[in-house]
């Protein structure tokens, strides 16, 4: 009987040579991540163990991201004491504004997250990194401090769940953001609770890296411990000029047991927009066309990448923004930022009348930077849509891909991109 | 012996905690603002030894250990609920926070309702309809930890021996 890529990195990282969905392992981890909000209360246990040193100061990674540039004097006190830890530490990975982004897009462009890799992060969408073929996980800030002390952690081996995508032909203006809203419209927000979600097929190997990491970026979503897609050359193409140490490529074995496979037809799906409070009640595009909206977030760790900017460019490009629309653009990285400078996307943008802001968590978590007031409704590319997630307890967030929110900003009300569109 | 709280399915933890308020982590100061998104009277009304009774996958979405830190530091003496999303439930172990997972209690408590918890046994009685139920027990290892006191007990404790 074989096993799964999930499975196989566990084994490695515990030194067994097999490992079983249920059974409880000690697994070495290869990094280790906290940021601005959940670092700080990592660092207050970490210091209650009354050790002197990290395990390893190349393998934690710490990124003020959430309420950076700091928004308040609680929130500048809460950076500061990561800075200083990081600094008492010797910590490698460390990055101050004006050189931080958003953690799941910053860590795998810099090449600090690889193929083969275990990973815990004090952030729940750390599963992202699984699309280059590592094995990701969110945790507390706890366990997050334990990991840092002894480079290890506890974990339940996941049974795995196959999701499988038939065919690389998609409706005009899907992505990748739109099949995992599918998935989780279809199995729920508790449908892969405690359990690895591989996405295969030749649906999944054709589509960019951008879209990968969107794809696992919102595994947990479905509830579930980690998102994966098995490495190949377009994950490679992307990992081998960014990577400064060695990597394993892990690949799930043909008897690898599954506890479902599910499968799609790529070409049946149609544009998703998740409909509040949770990110299942995904309806088609067409089903949401014509709510009124006030407010349209492009960006966040779902999708602030290149891609998703440049399609943003792409529909706003000798267009405006709806009178009444405010519409906030967020950047990943200032890698990102620059490159879509660069190309002119963000003259578009500008030109368009977006707000174009620094890298930041800020409106996705309802922090600072775009909250809603009381009635307000938001269309928005981020990945949850929860009561008062991106502001007061009675606002809306719907949730959708880059090219959807682009439209609907120019429309002012949600609409399908074909329709803003003279040619497609 | 306290009150239970009702809530429904899928509690996340923007509703035990929101994010507005996790510039800060003081438990005392999380506490003021505990589930103010699914309840605004429950910070204000809730007694200590009160307990939350929940539908399943309580506590999904973020990470965030301000959540369990929030409900312990109001004084909720267990959570009892149908099924709990993972990373919440590893971090409510993690730092003492009494989690059980038992639907046939969830099913025959109502709100307001006494319930008496045995954190040992996993036993739940509800004073009121005189009825009681068993939770499901916690696997070996998670029990160990329990015993601990949290993970970072555990881990002073096996750092100690290495």
């Amino acid at each position: 009987m074989g096993m799964t890529i999930s499975e196989k990195i566990l084994a490695a990282h515990a030194g067994l040579d097999k490992v079983v969905p249920g059974e409880i392992i000690n697994a070495k981890l290869d990094i280790v991540h906290a940021n601005d909000v959940t670092g700080p209360v990592a660092i207050k246990e970490f210091e209650k163990l009354g050790i002197e040193q990290v395990f390893d100061k190349e393998k934690i990674t710490l990124v003020p991201d959430h309420f950076t540039p700091n928004k308040d004097i609680p929130s500048a006190e809460q950076s500061k004491v990561m800075k200083e830890f990081a600094r008492k530490m010797n910590i490698k990975h460390y990055w101050e504004v004006g050189r931080v982004g958003i953690e799941h897009c910053l860590l795998p462009e810099q090449g600090v997250v690889l193929p083969g890799d275990l990973i815990i992060g004090a952030d729940s969408h750390t599963c992202t990194y699984g699309a280059l073929g590592a094995f990701a996980t969110g945790v507390g800030s706890t366990d997050c401090a334990a990991g840092m002390a002894t480079g290890e952690a506890w974990f339940r081996v996941p049974e795995s769940l196959k999701f499988v995508f038939h065919g690389t032909k998609f409706q005009p203006w899907v992505s990748g953001k739109d099949l995992i809203l599918y998935v989780i419209g279809k199995i729920g927000v508790d449908g892969a609770r405690y359990k690895a979600m591989e996405f295969a097929g030749e649906g999944i190997h054709c589509l960019s890296m951008d879209n990968r990491l969107t794809i696992c970026n919102m595994a947990i979503e479905a509830g579930a411990k980690t998102g994966i897609i098995e490495p190949d050359e377009i994950t490679l193409e992307y990992v081998k000029p960014r990577a400064k140490r060695e990597y394993k490529v892990y690949k799930s074995d043909p008897d690898a047991v599954y506890e479902k496979i599910y499968e799609f037809n790529s070409e049946e799906i149609p544009l998703q927009v998740a409909f509040p409070h949770l990110p299942e009640n995904t309806k088609s595009v067409d089903e949401a066309s014509g709510l009124k909206i006030d407010q349209v977030v492009i960006g966040s760790c779902t999708n602030g990448r290149l891609e998703d900017l440049e399609v943003t460019a792409k529909i706003l490009k000798g267009k405006k923004i709806h009178p009444e629309i405010r519409c906030l653009v967020f950047p990943g990285t200032q890698e990102i930022l620059l490159e879509a400078m660069r190309r002119g996307w963000i003259e578009t943008m500008i030109e368009a009348g977006a707000a174009v802001s620094t890298p930041t968590c800020g409106p996705c978590l309802g922090g600072h930077m775009g909250i809603l007031a009381k009635g307000e409704r938001a269309l928005s590319t981020t990945n949850r849509n929860f009561v008062g997630r991106m502001g007061h307890p009675q606002s809306e967030v719907y949730l959708c891909n880059p090219a959807v929110a682009a439209a609907s900003a120019v429309r002012g009300e949600i609409v399908h991109p074909r329709e803003v569109m003279n040619n497609g | 012996m306290g009150r239970a709280w009702k809530f429904g399915h899928d509690i996340d933890t923007d509703a035990i905690i929101p994010a507005r308020y996790m510039n800060r982590s003081e438990p005392e100061y999380l506490a003021a603002h505990c589930m103010e998104d699914a309840d605004i009277s429950f910070a204000g009304s809730v007694k200590n030894g009160d307990i939350i009774v929940a539908g399943k996958n309580f506590g999904c979405g973020s990470s965030r250990e301000h959540a369990p830190i929030a409900i312990k530091a109001a004084g909720v003496k267990a959570v009892i609920a149908e099924s709990y999303a993972r990373i919440f439930y590893r971090n409510a172990l993690n730092i003492g926070m009494p989690i059980l997972e038992c639907p046939e209690a969830v099913a025959g408590i109502e709100a307001g309702d006494e319930v008496e918890v045995d954190l040992v046994s996993g036993r739940i009685e509800n004073k009121t309809k005189k009825a009681s139920f068993q939770a499901r027990p916690f696997p070996p290892f998670m029990q160990e930890l329990i015993n601990a006191g949290g993970l970072i007990p555990y881990v002073k404790e096996k750092t100690k021996n290495a």
